[in-house]
């Protein structure tokens, strides 16, 4: 087996997982504080990229797009929160699960309909060329190629990660998100406005949502394909634990890695191309025979 | 109703654990599947019977399928349409391979096959319980979608990807497909809605009697409450898989009368996640764990985009209105009913169904 080979298949695995794990921070974000199985945030990403793409398009500046389309996402976030969520309170986690469906059904219609189905490409101004790691650095010998673009998106998802640890431990906000991600009935009884943290987190799902959706715009393209991510996010969140952050990371990782070291070494002799989307989820079944809550998520008690 | 439980008494055990106690209930079921076979075969038109009444029927037995693993057993599954891929695929080779395989022991046997297939991806339900299982049935949708296309050997190697399924497949008894009457009945759209119709009927009755037999009762038990079901006594693990078998079981059949009844042609692609999920909403909008909600949410998901269509066509003239407009206003449309609808009736029409009755049975009396 060719090593040199390996370490650059899984290194471009892992950098990919990192794309996934984007996707999967939203849903752990959502799930976390209301436990709310999100289905539309792969529509988020598509109607916030869409969004900005659209604008760029119109001759709107980069950053003026960018504050209006973040600016959509917040009051997305709000609206959805007032409409769907806040009604279905207490209703059975199915309903809630099928409600963002058909919320999924209502963006998907909403944002082809404002703008259009068609495929736009969306330059973020990152270069995608590869970067030759034995000229970078010699002394590590290591002769693997490692895409620009793939490590530009991993520190913007380390930024992202770092920022929201810090909103989530030193803001009074990221405080009152903990408490009700711990005790819905708890937080209420000291008095956090639980339908306003609620808000809050839709709408910093949207925000995530635009940065991950110009992301993996530039990447495939934006069009109705950036749906699929969310197929990508769901492995991920459940090897992780759906109520760990740090869980979503480490998914992400383990999904990109499997993924791409399967597509490489074990597709071809069990028949081809194409197994990237069953082999993710088979892996994620694996580690959850091992750990039915995934990696980092919270073990459930279960009394009669 | 116009006629209550009051002052009818039964003199046996029997006639009172019957499936309908009351008499005008055996009456109206006995002229309703009756008015099925002979009126609507004799009158209605061929567009209603391919278009209309067949899909309906088939996407409710799968709904029903759905409804068993979800609605009457708790587990949550994203893989029905993986798993009447697997069922039409099934009864494709068996009919294509073996000469004395006929329709109905093909149908049969592609429901067992993708009972199997259904136990091996419900196993891990033993280990993962609630959103975490749902990766589970998701690799048996993807593991479908792949499988299909990575061997040709199942698609009979045609370079397209589709098959057309041949009329000398259309057999109910061996070295019967050649005769004039077979032939004619399996062209016909009369032809395929009885069949449809028999096998929907069948299943119906089955699954009525499977729900409140000792099995059902397991499902439901587990549903409410695995671990308290495991201390009283019920075998979970065997309830469970029981779950998944009969729940795939359905699913097979409905995958194999979409392609010989319905579409008349073999495709994997029709079976995409999209269309699981179209029967989880049927599942959801008909009423989890109630089998006249599976063929109302049936109706209800597959009839709405038809009928916006239709009125779309017929307010603005055919044509006139860019697809792509029609196609998203009805997603629109049917995102925004599937929430209020949720909102509004979080047990979907079975439960709509069940509290008109409610009504219609104390009315004038009481509101």
């Amino acid at each position: 087996m060719d090593y040199a080979f390996f370490i650059e298949v899984l290194v471009g695995g892992l950098l990919s997982g990192i794309m996934y794990s984007l996707v999967a921070i939203g849903f752990v974000l959502i799930y976390k504080s209301s436990g709310v199985f999100n289905f539309a945030q792969g529509t988020m990403l598509l109607l916030a990229a869409l969004t900005f793409v659209s604008l760029t398009e119109r001759m709107v500046n980069f950053w003026v797009a960018f504050a209006i389309t973040l600016m959509i996402m917040v009051v997305l976030g709000i609206i959805i929160e007032r409409t769907v969520m806040r009604p279905l309170a207490n209703q059975s986690l199915l309903s809630l699960f099928m409600a963002t469906v058909g919320l999924n059904y209502f963006l998907e219609g909403l944002a082809q309909g404002v703008w259009d189905s068609a495929v736009h490409g969306v330059n973020l101004g990152i270069s995608n060329d590869p970067i030759f790691l034995i000229d970078k650095f010699p002394e590590m010998g290591l002769d693997i190629i490692v895409s620009y673009f793939d490590m530009a998106a991993a520190g913007i998802a380390g930024l992202m990660i770092l920022g929201l640890s810090l909103f989530f431990t030193f803001t009074r906000t990221g405080l009152s998100l903990r408490a009700v991600s711990d005790d819905h009935l708890a937080a209420m009884a000291v008095g956090i406005p639980l339908s306003r943290i609620w808000a809050i987190v839709w709408a910093v799902t949207g925000v995530i949502c635009l940065i991950a959706g110009l992301l993996w715009g530039d990447r495939v393209s934006v069009s109705f394909t950036l749906t699929s991510a969310v197929l990508k996010g769901l492995p991920v969140i459940l090897i992780g634990g759906l109520t760990s952050i740090p869980g979503a990371i480490v998914g992400g990782l383990i999904i990109g890695a499997s993924e791409k070291l399967g597509e490489i070494y074990v597709a071809e002799w069990i028949g081809g191309q194409g197994i990237e989307h069953w082999w993710a989820y088979t892996t994620a079944l694996l580690f959850l025979m091992v750990r039915p809550t995934g990696i980092f998520g919270e073990k459930e008690i279960e009394r009669v | 109703m116009f006629y209550r439980e009051a002052g009818k008494l039964v003199g046996s055990f029997g006639k009172d654990r019957r499936m309908l106690p009351l008499l005008e209930d055996r009456w109206l079921a006995v002229l309703f599947v009756a008015f099925m076979y002979f009126v609507v075969t004799a009158l209605a038109s061929d567009y209603m019977f391919t278009a209309i009444l067949i899909p309906i029927m088939v996407l409710g037995v799968a709904t029903l399928g759905l409804n068993i693993a979800v609605g009457y057993t708790g587990q949550l599954s994203l893989g029905t349409a993986g798993f009447m891929c697997f069922g039409a695929f099934s009864a494709f080779n068996l009919i294509l391979r073996i000469d004395w395989m006929t329709i109905p022991l093909a149908f049969f046997l592609s429901g067992m096959i993708a009972g199997g297939v259904g136990i091996i991806f419900g196993l891990p339900s033993l280990r993962i319980k609630g959103f975490y299982l749902i990766v589970s049935t998701l690799a048996a949708q993807f593991f479908a979608e792949w499988v299909f296309n990575a061997y040709p050997w199942f698609l009979n190697y045609t370079s397209s990807g589709v098959v057309s399924l041949p009329m000398h497949h259309y057999r109910v008894f061996p070295g019967q497909e050649n005769t004039p009457f077979n032939a004619a009945f399996w062209h016909s759209s009369q032809g395929r809605y009885l069949v449809t119709l028999t096998v929907t009927i069948l299943l119906v009755l089955a699954c009525k009697n499977l729900v409140r037999s000792n099995t059902g009762r397991n499902w439901m038990a587990v549903r409410d409450m695995d671990i308290a079901a495991k201390v009283i006594g019920i075998p979970v693990a065997k309830t469970k898989l029981m779950a998944f078998f009969i729940s795939t079981f359905y699913c097979g059949v409905a995958g194999a009368m979409y392609c010989y009844c319905y579409i008349g042609n073999l495709d994997f692609m029709i079976f995409n996640l999209r269309r699981s999920f179209l029967v989880m909403f049927m599942v959801i909008v008909g009423g989890l764990g109630s089998i006249l909600g599976s063929f109302l949410g049936a109706i209800f998901v597959y009839a709405w985009p038809i009928v916006i269509t239709r009125g779309s066509d017929f307010i603005f003239g055919g044509g006139a209105i860019d697809t792509a407009f029609i196609e998203n206003n009805s997603k629109i449309v049917v995102g925004t009913i599937i929430i209020v609808l949720l909102i509004r009736e979080p047990g979907g029409f079975a439960a709509l169904w069940a509290s008109s009755k409610q009504k219609l049975r104390v009315w004038p009396f009481a509101q």
